[in-house]
């Protein structure tokens, strides 16, 4: 079923959470919403859900205008960051609870409630309840509350952001599969990057109330449209520099420059941004170019060595594999890999990949 | 493992243990004291055993106002509980009336009970008070110094209006305690409001109700200042309740023995009804 939005636009009070969004979300498919706290990923899911009402424009699910209608019968499923059940129903119960709204029949119940339990390795706790429960036993309950309702469109706002580590990286790789083979949008929020890119599908980069970009969430980060997209998409942040365009040759100072066998672009300035990990402590190959700069933090994380450094007052990040021991204050070496360097121009559209 | 043991602690706690002594533990062994025992005055006493405690337990007297306590505390519960919760759910949870609200709710509260007692005399009065009055303009007659029904619904009447306010305000800190995603979640399982209230609202206020109904209990069971204003536990003895029928007995008889046995046995009613109910309810909880 194809979910669309037109022209939705959402205020409250003076304050415009969603400006003027149109996007059709692909059906069968992952859509992340990727963008900061406060980027309107919730209000967007809400305006879908039928909980909240758009100041104007409308909502359309499967060629149908649902835009007044109430959310109990736009057949949604919602999960919540904070892990929602009702607090003295048993996890059975809590996973029957939108079935026994619909009046099923206590077989139906039953055998629903059992294989969405057994997908979720629930099928222990099923007795208990939900305050004796971990916080991914929690969650996974509200996912197969989410899951057992067959609906159109799923809803998952930051559903893992409240769990650890592991758990998370348990539940991210199995969410892809639970909803593989089911007829429904799934509509995801997310703050990380890296999390969009593990579940693939179609992505919306949005910022302060706007989608930036929507499409396959590879493509996205591989060709943004413009830089908002390319800072949205990138953690650690991108790397943007002013660069100048000379005959066939980028300068990024008086020392540092490189040809380019671009010939689309003409002569003049531009931005140039380039993700962190095309900023190495060791060349990767021939087209590495060599930068000097000062050392202004180093961190390691996980097998990754992020450095931070300062070049011309302008600073950089560089993201290389292993652990190096770097000496802060140091001038040292980096190398960037200009055949990976994005190219922007005028209102920060992409000239060049 | 070697255990130390400090005895300077002890200095540390005796304080409150001088405390303790001297405001409740003494009085209360006064108490026992005088209840198994007869005395004269002068401080000559002869011993009694469990006298006291069986006149008291097979007084009739005591039998009445125990009942009439009991129904006066069960009234009151039984009203000021599902209005305070009713009312609770129609405040508004956000905006500038949220304060406006929450002042009048608590105006009640702030008034001395031998004043609210005094209001309420004033205000049922049958000839010159305005509920009096219009009671009687109505056709019904109605004087609740005359009419022991008249007394009850007075003083229930005046329970209600001091106390609900507190059932309120309980109330309301436990419904704005639950997350707003509750409510969107009932919402998209299409639960009908009647059931938020039962599977979300209620079980998130358990435990202020619980404190409340406790409070409520104990201050209801208790109650003196206010009916022995009103209406000084009449007409003949249709309001008196136990403790307004316990002064009666200690200082207008001076039967201090049985009035020592009568408020033991009215403590331990109180204790143990509050432990019980705290038990079952904060059952489930501890697991």
């Amino acid at each position: 079923m194809t979910l669309a939005l037109k022209n939705v636009v959402k205020r409250v009070g003076a304050d415009t959470h969603i400006y003027d969004t149109s996007v059709e979300l692909v059906s069968n498919q992952f859509n992340i919403l990727l963008g900061t706290t406060l980027a309107g990923k919730t209000t967007l899911m809400q305006l879908i859900a039928g909980l909240e009402k758009p100041t104007s424009g409308e909502v359309w699910f499967g060629g149908k205008n649902v835009t007044g209608v109430p959310v109990q019968k736009r057949n949604v499923s919602y999960v919540h960051q904070q892990f929602i059940n009702y607090p003295h129903f048993s996890v059975f119960e809590n996973i029957a609870s939108p079935l026994r709204v619909a009046r099923f029949s206590k077989a139906d119940i039953e055998q629903r409630v059992g294989r969405v339990a057994d997908l979720l390795k629930l099928t222990p706790m099923l007795g208990r309840n939900p305050s004796e429960l971990s916080g991914g036993q929690q969650q996974r309950t509200a996912l197969a509350r989410a899951l057992v309702k067959d609906a159109d469109v799923v809803l998952l706002d930051e559903p893992l952001a409240n769990l650890d580590y592991k758990l998370r990286e348990e539940l991210r790789d199995e969410l892809p599969k639970l909803f593989q083979d089911r007829d429904c949008t799934v509509v995801y929020a997310t703050t990380e990057p890296i999390e969009a890119l593990l579940l693939g599908g179609y992505c919306a980069t949005m910022n302060e109330g706007r989608i930036t970009q929507f499409g396959e969430t590879a493509a996205v980060y591989r060709r943004p449209f413009d830089l908002l997209t390319a800072q949205v998409f990138s953690d650690p942040p991108i790397n943007i520099a002013e660069v100048t365009l000379n005959d066939g040759r980028f300068a990024l100072n008086d020392q540092v420059g490189w040809a380019t066998a671009r010939a689309n672009l003409t002569n003049g300035s531009y931005r140039m941004a380039v993700r962190p990990h095309f900023v190495t402590l060791e060349p990767s190959s021939e087209d590495s170019i060599k930068l000097e700069g000062q050392v202004l933090v180093a961190e390691l994380s996980g097998s990754e060595s992020v450095v931070h450094f300062e070049v011309d007052g302008l600073s950089w990040v560089s993201q290389s594999p292993g652990i190096h021991a770097i000496e802060v204050g140091k001038t040292t070496e980096f190398y960037l890999d200009k055949t990976q360097c994005m190219y922007f121009g005028e209102n920060d559209q992409l000239m060049a990949a | 493992m070697n255990k130390t043991t400090y005895q300077k602690a002890w200095f540390f706690v005796l304080p409150v243990v001088a405390l303790v002594a001297f405001n409740a533990l003494i009085p209360l062994m006064t108490v026992v004291n005088y209840s198994v025992q007869e005395t004269f005055g002068d401080n000559v006493f002869f011993w009694e055993g469990v006298k006291w405690f069986e006149d008291v337990l097979n007084s009739e007297r005591f039998h009445a106002s125990l009942l009439r306590q009991l129904m006066f505390t069960g009234i009151i519960l039984a009203i000021e509980i599902p209005l305070g919760v009713a009312i609770a759910l129609t405040m508004p949870k956000k905006g500038p009336w949220v304060s406006v609200c929450l002042v009048f709710m608590a105006m009640p509260l702030l008034i001395p009970w031998n004043v609210v007692g005094a209001m309420w005399n004033i205000f049922a009065l049958p000839d010159i008070g305005l509920l009096g009055h219009a009671i009687n303009g109505m056709g019904i007659e109605y004087n609740f110094t005359r009419q022991p029904f008249a007394a009850w619904f007075t003083t229930v009447l005046m329970d209600v209006w001091h106390w609900t306010s507190l059932v309120v305000l309980l109330a309301y800190a436990g419904l704005r305690s639950i997350p707003e995603d509750y409510y969107q979640a009932a919402k998209i399982d299409g639960a009908k409001p009647w059931a938020v209230f039962l599977h979300i609202q209620l079980p998130k206020m358990k435990r202020v109700l619980t404190i409340a109904i406790l409070l409520r209990f104990m201050d209801s069971f208790m109650i003196y200042t206010e009916p022995f204003v009103l209406t000084g536990g009449g007409p003949g003895n249709s309001t008196t309740f136990l403790s307004i029928d316990l002064v009666k007995v200690a200082l207008g008889q001076f039967d201090l023995g049985p009035a020592a046995a009568m408020s033991l046995i009215y403590f331990l009613i109180v204790l143990l009804v509050c432990w019980v109910f705290y038990t079952l309810m904060m059952k489930d909880e501890d697991q």
